[in-house]
């Protein structure tokens, strides 16, 4: 971009009549100029507290690192936070920005900028709501996984402060959408969070993270591409933008409204299906023990009654 | 509001100052004086009509500014970050410096030790009376664990004890591991572990149980689970002239207050002790190789570094931190200096340059009287 517009520059100042286009056209190019490669001795000021802008080496070192590190320790949510920042430009994070920018409720909630965190949910009101609240069924889901809201790390390499809160939002109503579907935080329902995500929001992290599908067991990998994976696609694209929910103002509502809302439907329950074939292995492993054990008892009778009759015969 | 807060909470590194002052800071670094005395100066210490030849900036003050890395805290702020620093560190602190310096690190330790030669003695016969080395900063035992052997196994003399010192219980926690998984029992015999402030050694405790007990969170980290030693509960101290040789390796960029190690250092040797500092120091750059290796050792330092940190150890900060303070360490000259002025007695130069500069050992000797 830069070397097309010095080039045009120098081109158009040869002509003595178009010196004030030139200059236009300097002046544009001033304006527009970003340092291709800054070193960190020279890097340029932060726009946030936290905010620490990367040259696009260091981004593409960290797409790589970031990436292959948390595919094969997922227990790294450090490097999926990171990978979901450098990944976020060019256009993703933008266009998120802007649906929420397109809906009422969006704006407001880019105007209030609230915060989830670890200490900002009060659980005990929460878990006193009605049955069939968003409240409840969020506290309920957090308490049958065992889990409690995180305080999420902050975002710091998305140069826009907007789409900075923007990703920041995403990351701390992850677990919301884990209530609002129902999907348990084992590594086969996240992918299929993930999924969804993907199609509602169309970030580049969560559609990269379905390819973690290839590390889960061949079962696992065939209810997702059986069930879970069509089930994303399709909620995910028809629903609206999970985004734009209100989290702190949508509490005391009842969920199944939400989800009408929404347009999203809940898949088959994860965790009952899981239970479930866990026992009939368990079920099958037992018969076969069975099995090998009367066969055994069989075989040990049948040798001892050669024997004895061996013994007789002599 | 909010969001500057929970930002601010859950990266305790941030500065209280933007950061956008601190940057600009950077610019100016070569023309401020690297450490902590240009500031002092108007705000005469109470404390020093004490020993009037001990010059105010040597004397630690929790509330005199100093550096750490490009922002300008309190002394006392400085030895709690720092102390941070080193706590998130220490469990990755090998692996991240192999990957640092490719291994090089390990190159530099060898040659520090071999060229110390401790427990070395010419005439074939060991002195009388046991040597004794004080390993400040020793932290995860590097150095400590190449001290014991080259006197134990390469010179042959058993005699040699070595006390392994730092002010970050849970670096020396991981040096204490790592000795009982390596070193021979002869030699884990004959080493020490201390937790106490360079700054002020009158003041030591033997190492304290690391890490607290993890029903508390983080966010609750009560004064008695510190990461590092707190003086008030000093149980002993090192005394006046009983080090054979102090030596500090990579440590003593991070003290709040430089000056006064020196001075301490100088009071428990010997006299004819060495002390002895291994550290990063500045590239020679009056060669054009050398600016040129200069501009890459800067290139990868502030950008590869704290990437690597972010990859590998899950903290980008400490690593920032960790280039920025070997950026504002004085150069080889001027440590120099400030070695002399503590009154220690130097050859030659008084130091050498390793790999053109990136690392220098800094000797000095405690005058005979």
């Amino acid at each position: 971009m830069e070397v097309t517009l010095k080039r045009t520059a120098a081109l158009v100042a040869r002509n003595p009549l178009q010196q004030h286009a030139a200059a236009a056209l300097a002046a544009a190019q001033h304006q527009r100029r970003r340092p291709f490669s800054f070193s960190s001795l020279t890097r340029p000021p932060p726009n946030y507290p936290g905010h620490v802008p990367l040259s696009p080496v260091e981004r593409a070192a960290l797409v790589v690192g970031a990436g292959l590190g948390s595919l094969f320790n997922p227990y790294r949510g450090d490097l999926i936070a990171i990978f979901s920042e450098v990944t976020a430009t060019p256009y993703f994070i933008y266009r998120l920005r802007d649906a929420m920018l397109a809906s009422p409720t969006g704006r407001r909630i880019l105007r209030d900028r609230p915060r989830i965190t670890s200490t900002s949910l009060n659980l005990p009101r929460l878990r006193s709501l009605p049955e069939g609240t968003v409240g409840r069924t969020y506290v309920a889901w957090l308490d049958r996984e065992g889990v409690s809201p995180d305080t999420r790390a902050p975002v710091r390499h998305v140069d826009d402060e907007e789409c900075a809160y923007v990703l920041q939002r995403y990351r701390e109503c992850h677990d919301f959408y884990h209530a609002l579907t129902g999907l348990p935080v084992v590594r086969e329902g996240e992918v299929a969070l993930k999924a969804f995500e993907f199609a509602n929001t169309l970030l580049p992290m969560t559609g990269l993270s379905v390819f973690a599908a290839a590390t889960l067991k061949p079962s696992e990998r065939r209810r997702f591409r059986e069930i879970y994976l069509p089930w994303a696609l399709r909620n995910g694209l028809r629903a609206k933008e999970v985004i734009n929910v209100y989290w702190e103002e949508q509490l005391e509502r009842n969920v199944e409204d939400l989800r009408r809302e929404l347009g999203v439907e809940p898949p088959p329950d994860l965790r009952d299906i899981r239970k479930r074939e866990r026992e009939e292995r368990r079920k099958k492993k037992e018969a076969e023990a069975a099995a090998a054990a009367a066969a055994a008892a069989a075989a040990s009778t049948a040798s001892a009654a050669e024997a004895a009759a061996a013994a007789g015969s002599v | 509001m909010a969001a500057r807060s929970a930002f601010r909470r859950a990266l305790p590194w941030l500065p209280r100052s933007p950061v956008a002052s601190s940057l600009r800071q950077a610019h100016h670094v070569p023309s401020q004086r690297p450490f902590s005395t240009s500031l002092s100066a108007s705000t005469p210490n109470p404390s020093s009509s004490k020993d009037p030849s001990v010059p105010d900036y040597a004397i630690p003050d929790p509330s005199r500014p100093t550096h750490f890395g490009f922002q300008t805290v309190t002394e006392a702020e400085k030895r709690e970050r720092v102390a941070g620093v080193f706590a998130s560190v220490a469990e990755s602190y090998d692996r991240m410096n192999d990957l640092m310096s490719f291994g090089w690190h390990r190159v530099w330790k060898d040659h520090f030790v071999a060229s110390l030669n401790p427990g070395f003695s010419p005439l074939g016969d060991p002195p009388r009376a046991p040597q004794h080395i004080l390993d400040i900063a020793g932290g995860t035992g590097d150095i400590a664990f190449r001290l014991l052997h080259t006197a134990h196994v390469v010179n042959g003399n058993p005699d040699v004890r070595v006390t392994m010192s730092d002010i970050n219980r849970a670096m020396l926690t991981v040096g204490k591991h790592r000795a009982a998984r390596q070193l021979p029992a002869s030699q884990q015999a004959a080493l020490s572990f201390v937790e106490a402030n360079a700054e002020d050694l009158t003041k030591a405790r033997p190492l304290v149980p690391y890490p607290p007990d993890h029903s508390t969170s983080p966010d609750e980290y009560t004064g008695s689970e510190q990461p590092f030693f707190d003086p008030a509960t000093a149980t002993t101290g090192i005394p006046d002239a009983s080090v054979d040789l102090y030596t500090v390796a990579f440590g003593i960029r991070n003290f709040s207050n430089i000056p006064a190690a020196l001075r301490e250092a100088r009071r428990v040797l010997k006299p004819g002790g060495v002390f002895a500092c291994l550290e990063f120091s500045k590239v020679v750059s009056s060669h054009p190789a050398g600016a040129l290796f200069d501009a890459v050792y800067k290139e990868w330092s502030f950008r590869a570094i704290p990437l690597i940190g972010q990859l590998v150890a899950a903290d980008r900060d400490s690593y920032q931190y960790l280039v920025e303070s070997i950026a504002r360490f004085p150069s080889q000259d001027e440590f120099r200096d400030m070695i002399l002025d503590a009154g220690f007695v130097v050859a030659g130069d008084g130091y050498e340059n390793l790999t053109g500069g990136v690392a220098a050992i800094h000797k000095g000797m405690k005058p005979r009287e």
